[in-house]
Parts: structure tokens; sequence; C-alpha cells
């Protein structure tokens, strides 16, 4: 019998239209071939812009913003779909393939109900009456973990949580009985407590009902969990192909073993010093609420050490950093900072005070201004704080471009023309040019691919013995924290819940929570979902 | 540079040529401004282009000054408009509280009333020339552009490129100048055009109605007015200004939106 999907020799294009020059067209996919059993679950793995989501989409023959099929075959049930009109796409999609797509939020109307756009597909496709749909979604829901499965579909896309919602979709996708569905990086934008649970769900589902699917993430642990085959790709070209033991255990090619091997940063915690920042009892709300976003918060930070902040979406930790920064005056409690306590708001700090305290942003896009060069960028805080001008300035702009290990050629461009991980070393030369004794990291790595993020890790981790600088480390990666902290605080609801050295976080026993957070982290190894999920102590947030 | 699509080419040819004209004014009309040359309403010949109007002058050389003052109105009144409309705009934007309320709320009052009505009332109450009617039609377009630029500088303020230079301890003129101004331009460039159409349709509304340009200078609302009797004879002498304001308006208009077209793709602040 035939695999169900059958790529063969898959070559995929779009025209780029650069700012200078014409048009050109640029291959996004070069000659891959794939192909997916029934009931098999197949893992597309790579950075962004390796094309595992363009191949995904073009199992249903679709291409995103003139993205072309330009060579090859895609065969499902055995036709070449490829050649298939306007009208034969419409019987195949949401029949025989359909999609999970990243963010549920923005893929559901927020003006229907739920059920109404779960059994759509079904609807339209005549393939069931209204009340056969409703009870298969019914009965998918309650499949999915999903709460009250009766009348969750009553409930409109805001009333449920960011979790469930991803569950609806997966739900709705596999409402009509496809034989192939897409998810494409359907956990991703979830917190890891509820990633699991999402997960386990579609796992169990997909088992189930006996449908196959293509899986696109950038996470290899978390595709070794729900994965029978991966195939590793990069710049729209195979890296390797296999099994999941294969790539997990016994990885062939270099690019493949530094994707298994990453996160390996061995960092020994450093002992005792004198704190730099130091929190005490801060509370504090937003303005127009009446709901404490941090509660009596107390923290500190030794000089030249790194202080990780780690908790879920909605934790508090952002929060904190604004209170530090003075973006948010706190409620109760103070700051005290080298030695002298920091005014509540940021128009009564002196210059040095700012100077001092530095902060690196999630994403180096909007952290940067897209009409300054970054000669400009790092230039103006020499400027500002050091009155450097000319030919010093650019002088030292150098020498810390140097520093953050991007050679010569990049001063006078533009963000735009950097690559992520470019951008967010700009910024960090930003910092770094005020010279100062601490910086706030808020999930600085979050948006990178995992081999990008290491790299930034590794230049943090050189730039704190260069320069004895502390970081605030915000983040929600326990991966990350590991790596490079030296004391850790669990942050929940806006409490403290854990704080003390890495080791002694990290050691058992835990409170509920920490060992909630910290079983929640897809490791790189063959069935440890189902072990996680076996010794549960506590419900995540998300349900 | 993409190709320039052949709506834009045309509308900068046409723009342009006005442009061209209104700045050399002097030397490119056949006749003087007030020379009575010939009988009254005249039809096009080859002595006089476009005919002659109600007393006899040239139409053409009319015309040709007339753009001059039209487009120096509307071009200085624009200016103005958009200086201290985006200026205070971004201000309001960055600041927020008590400025940024105070300044809505004026705006707001201002807007209330029809703003060729409140022109109508002060120009009526002030002596009129072009300084006067320059300030009060930037004055009131200003608020327009004011929304605007808020509403721009709003989505700009709240970039962590903002909060970076805040945290900096960047002032405020830093930060409306260096960081706001320069993301800001491209729509408010697009809108420029448009605003400066607006321009030259109400001073020409204000020249009809008698309270715009006074004689003996010419503009093109004036001469529809001069000329507007005519149209009971069958004479086409009031058409030609109002065919030039029609021509200028839509060559720059294909301009502006072409200028609106670019910039909106290349929303999420791409550099270019």
């Amino acid at each position: 019998m035939p695999d169900l999907l059958d790529i063969r020799n898959l070559r995929i294009e779009a025209t780029s239209y650069p700012p200078d020059g014409p048009p050109r067209d640029v291959v996004l996919v070069d000659d891959v071939s794939v192909s997916v059993a029934k009931g098999r679950v197949l893992g597309l793995i790579g950075e962004s812009g390796a094309g595992k989501s363009t191949i995904g989409l073009s199992a249903m023959a679709y291409g995103r913003g003139g993205v072309r099929l330009t060579g090859g075959q895609v065969l499902l049930n055995g036709r070449d779909i490829r050649g298939l009109g306007a009208a034969g796409l419409r019987e195949l999609r949401g029949r025989e393939v359909t999609y999970v797509a990243q963010s549920a939020a923005a893929a559901f109307n927020p003006a229907q109900r739920l059920m109404e756009q779960v059994i759509e597909t079904s609807l339209t496709h005549g393939l069931m009456g209204r009340a056969e749909a409703e009870a298969r979604a019914v009965g998918l829901f309650r499949k999915l973990g999903l709460p009250n499965p009766e009348t969750f579909g009553n409930r409109y896309p805001h009333q449920v949580s960011g979790g469930q919602l991803q569950r609806a979709m997966t739900a709705m996708a596999l409402c009509p009985k496809p034989d192939l569905v897409i998810f494409d990086e359907p956990t991703t934008a979830l917190d890891v407590t509820t990633q699991i649970d999402v997960l386990a769900a579609i796992k169990d589902a997909i088992r189930d009902t006996g449908v196959a699917a293509l899986y696109i993430t950038h996470d290899l642990a978390v595709v070794a969990q729900v994965a029978d085959d991966i195939l590793v790709l990069r710049h729209g070209k195979k890296v390797e192909y296999g099994t999941v033991a294969e790539i997990i255990t016994a990885p062939k090619e270099a690019y493949t073993q530094a994707l298994v091997s990453v996160r390996s940063i061995d960092h020994v915690e450093k002992g005792e010093a004198p704190s730099v920042l130091s929190i005490q009892q801060v509370t504090a709300r937003y303005r127009g609420t009446n709901f404490d976003v941090l509660k009596n918060v107390t923290l500190d930070l030794p000089a030249g050490q790194t202080l990780a902040v780690v908790g879920e979406s909605g934790s508090g930790k952002s929060t904190l950093a604004r209170v530090i920064t003075g973006l948010l005056p706190p409620g109760r409690g103070k700051i005290v900072f080298g030695g002298r306590t920091l005014s509540p708001d940021l128009q009564s700090r002196t210059k040095d005070d700012l100077r001092e305290l530095q902060m690196i942003y999630q994403m180096a896009d909007v952290a940067m201004n897209p009409r300054q060069t970054v000669g400009t960028i790092i230039g103006r805080p020499l400027e500002f704080y050091f009155g450097l001008k000319g030919e010093a300035k650019r002088r030292r702009v150098q020498e810390l471009l140097d520093q953050i290990e991007m050679g010569k050629g990049y001063i006078d461009r533009y963000p735009a023309e950097l690559s992520g991980g470019q951008k967010q070393r700009v910024c960090i030369a930003r910092a770094l040019a005020a010279k100062p004794k601490l910086i706030i990291c808020d999930e600085v790595t979050s948006a990178l691919d995992p081999l990008v993020a290491d790299g930034i890790l590794k230049l943090l981790l050189n730039l704190q013995a260069q320069e004895h600088v502390a970081y605030l480390f915000i983040t929600h990666d326990l991966a990350t924290v590991k790596a490079i902290a030296d004391r850790i605080a669990v942050m929940y609801r806006g409490e403290v819940v854990r704080y003390g050295t890495k080791t002694d976080v990290l050691t058992p026993p835990f409170d509920d929570y920490t060992d909630l957070l910290l079983s929640s982290v897809p490791e790189m190894e063959l069935g440890w979902l189902e072990s996680v999920l076996a010794h549960r102590k506590m419900e995540s947030a998300g349900n | 540079m993409r190709r320039i699509p052949l709506s834009a080419l045309i509308g900068l040819f046409f723009t342009g040529l006005f442009l061209f004209t209104a700045l050399f004014a002097q030397w490119i009309a056949p006749y003087p401004l007030d020379a009575v040359l010939g009988k009254v309403w005249e039809p096009p010949s080859e002595q006089f282009l476009l005919g002659t109007d109600t007393i006899g002058r040239d139409i053409l050389s009319r015309l040709i000054y007339g753009g001059q003052i039209t487009i120096f109105v509307a071009l200085v009144s624009s200016l103005l408009s958009f200086g201290l409309g985006s200026f205070l705009g971004f201000l309001a934007a960055v600041r927020g509280g008590w400025v940024d309320q105070v300044l809505s709320r004026v705006v707001d009052l201002v807007m209330a009333i029809p703003s060729l009505i409140v022109a109508l009332v002060v120009l009526s109450v002030l002596p009129i020339n072009l300084t006067v009617l320059i300030l009060v039609m930037g004055l009131l377009d200003s608020t327009r552009v004011f929304r605007l630029s808020r509403a721009v500088a709003m989505d700009i303020a709240v970039m962590d490129y903002v909060e970076a230079a805040k945290l900096r301890g960047e002032g405020q003129m830093w930060v409306i100048f260096r960081e706001i101004l320069p993301n800001a331009l491209s729509p408010l460039v697009a809108e420029f055009g448009l605003r400066f159409i607006f321009a030259v349709l109400f001073i020409s509304t204000l020249s009809f109605l008698g309270l715009g340009i006074q004689p003996p200078l010419a503009d093109w609302g004036g001469m529809v007015k001069e000329n507007k009797d005519g149209l009971v004879y069958g004479k086409a002498a009031a058409l030609m200004p109002a065919l030039a304001i029609a021509a200028l308006a839509i060559s720059v208009n294909l301009v502006a939106d072409w200028v609106l077209s670019r910039t909106s793709s290349l929303k999420g602040g791409r550099g270019a």
C-alpha cells in the first residue's frame, strides 16, 4: 500500500523584493523527499527560515504570499495534488488535510462561538449533519481533556485559556476525520506547564483517531515526544531523516548533533559577594487596578552574578523589571542599588543611576530604532553618558562591536540588515556601552533559534567575566536558567515561591509549583512525556 | 527602488508642471496679470490661448499667476499645519496625562465646528491679507494633523526603543525628534499630499466667497467667482480655473496614493 503522503524532490521558490536591486527568485525548499504512512507522525524540525512551515503547507498545496511549488511531486493518497485545480483543492483541504496553526488566539474568529468554528469544515464539506458533527466535537473535547466538554463549545474564544484554545483548534482539525493533520508549532506560544498538557492531548488524539500528522517545530525535545520519524531541515535542504530514536540517540550529521546537545553550557555557580541590587518587600500594582501584580517581593543580587527570575506568563516577572527600572513606581517597599536607595520613579533618578542600570529586551527588532544605524544605536549612550564624540566615539563603538563578536562593516548598517542573533548582540553592546553594574535581561533568548540563543548566552557569560556586570535574567525557560544562573527566584502569581542559590533551588525537596515547573521542561529522551504525567502533583494553571 | 506605477508617473509629471509654472510665472505668462487687452469674454484665439475674462484680461496669464498665489498659500499653510500639528501630536503622545488631555480636548473643540464656518467668522473680523489667511488656514488644518500624528506616535511610543531612550534618561525633544519623527515621517508625508490639496480647495472656496485672496491679486477661486456670470451666457471662462483646480487635485492625489501605498507596505519599520 502506498504511503498516505509522499513528497518527492520538492522544490519551492518565491520572489523576493530586496530594498535595493531588482526582484529575484529565491529557493526556499530544495530537493526534499519525505513520506508519511497512515497513522504515523513526522516531525519537521529546523530553525526559522529552514522551510519547515513551507513544506508543511505544501502538503495542502498552499503557498503563503507568492510562494510557488516549482518542482517535484506532492502525492496525497496516490495522486499529485499539484495538478488539482481550485475546485479540487477546495475538496482536498478540510476533507483530507487539515491544519493547526501556532497562534490559536489569532486563528479563531472572536465573534463566533467555538462550536460553530470547530464543526464548520465538516458542515461545509457535507461530511456529516449538524447533530453528528456536534456530537463528534464534544467527543473530541473530552478526548483532548477540555473542561465540561458538553458546554465547552458554547464559549467564545476569549473565554478560554491559551492552552484550551490550542486544544480546541486541534479538535477543529480532527473533526472532519482527515487523513492528515499539519501541526505548525502548536505549543510554541504556550507556557511550559501548559505546553505539556497540550502535547499530551495532541499525542493521545493522534493515537486514538489513527490520523497521520506532520508536526512542525523548532524544539527537538518537543518533537521527540510526539513524532515517529524526524526530518531535520536547514536552509531549505534535508540534513537528516530517520526515526526519533536514531535522531536523538545517534545523530549522524554535525548540525543535528549540535541541535541535540544544545544548552550544554557548563556554568559554575559563584560564591558569596556583596549585593548590588536589593529588592525589599516590594508590592506593586498598575494604575487604575486594585490587584497587586507583585506581592511583598524580596530579592538580593550579588555584584557580578546572575539572578534568574523564572515563572509563567502572568507571574509578575516582567513587572518586577518595570519596578526596578522606575517605569512603574512600587506601592510599598524599596530598592537599594549600588549602596543607595533608588528613587521610585524614573524622572527623579540621577544620570548615574540610569547609566548603571541597563536593559536588554526580548524582541531586538523593536528595541532598536529602525531608522538609526548600528553606530548611532551603540554610540548614543557613549555620547549621552560620557560625552564621547566623533572619532573617539566611533573607535569605542568598534571596540564594543568586537566585544560582541561582530566584526567591521556592521557599524553603518541598519537593524533591518542584521539577523536575529546579530540584532540581540547589538542590543547587548548598547547596554554594555553605558558601563553598567546591572543589566536586566527580559527574555532575551526566547525569540531566537536554539543554536543562536546558545551563542548569546555564552556571550553574556563571557562579558560577565570580563566586565563584572550583574544580570537580572527574566525567563520562562528553565534550560536557560540552568545554563547561566547563580541564584534563582521562582515566581508564581506575583509572589516569590522559592529563592536561593542555583543548587539550593534545583535540589529537592521542591514545593509543588517548582516541582511542576521543573518537570514540565521537555527533555530530549523518548517516553519522557508519559513518565512526567504519571508523577504529577499539581495541575497546571492552563486547566 | 521599485517600478513607479503609471498613475504615479502621470501625477508626478503634472504636479511638476504645476509647480514649475507657479515658480516661474513671471517668465512664462504671456501677458501681465491685470492688463486689459481685449474684449469681454473673447473665445480662445491665437492671441489669447484660453480667451479673455470678464473685463478682457488674458485668462492664461491670470491662470498662471493665480496658480502661483494658490499654490504658495496652500503650501505655506500646509507646512505650518504640519509643523505645528505634528509637533503637538507627538508631544501629546509622549507626555500623555494632562498635556494630552488639554491638547486633545482643545482640538476636539475646534474640530466640532466646521472649519469653513470658523474661517469665515474669523476672516470677517480680521484684516484680510496673505499672512492672516495662511495663519488661519494653517491653524485650522493643524487640528487634523494633530489627530493623525498623535495616533501614529502613540503606536511608536510604546515601542521598546522609545522605552530604552527614556530609561537612558533622554529628554522629550530627543524622543520626539530622533526616535519618533523618523519613524512617523512616511505616513505624514503621504498625508501632506492630501492635506495640501484640501488647502488648495479651501483657499479657492474662501476666495470664491470673497474672503480669500483680494484683488488685484488673482487666484483660481477668485477667478471662478469673477467669471461665473459668464456661464449663463455660455462662456467657458469660469471653467478654466475650475479645471486647473481639478487637475492639480487629481495629480497630487495620484502621487499621494503612491506614497501611501509604499509606506503602508513598509509597515513594521523596514529601513528604506
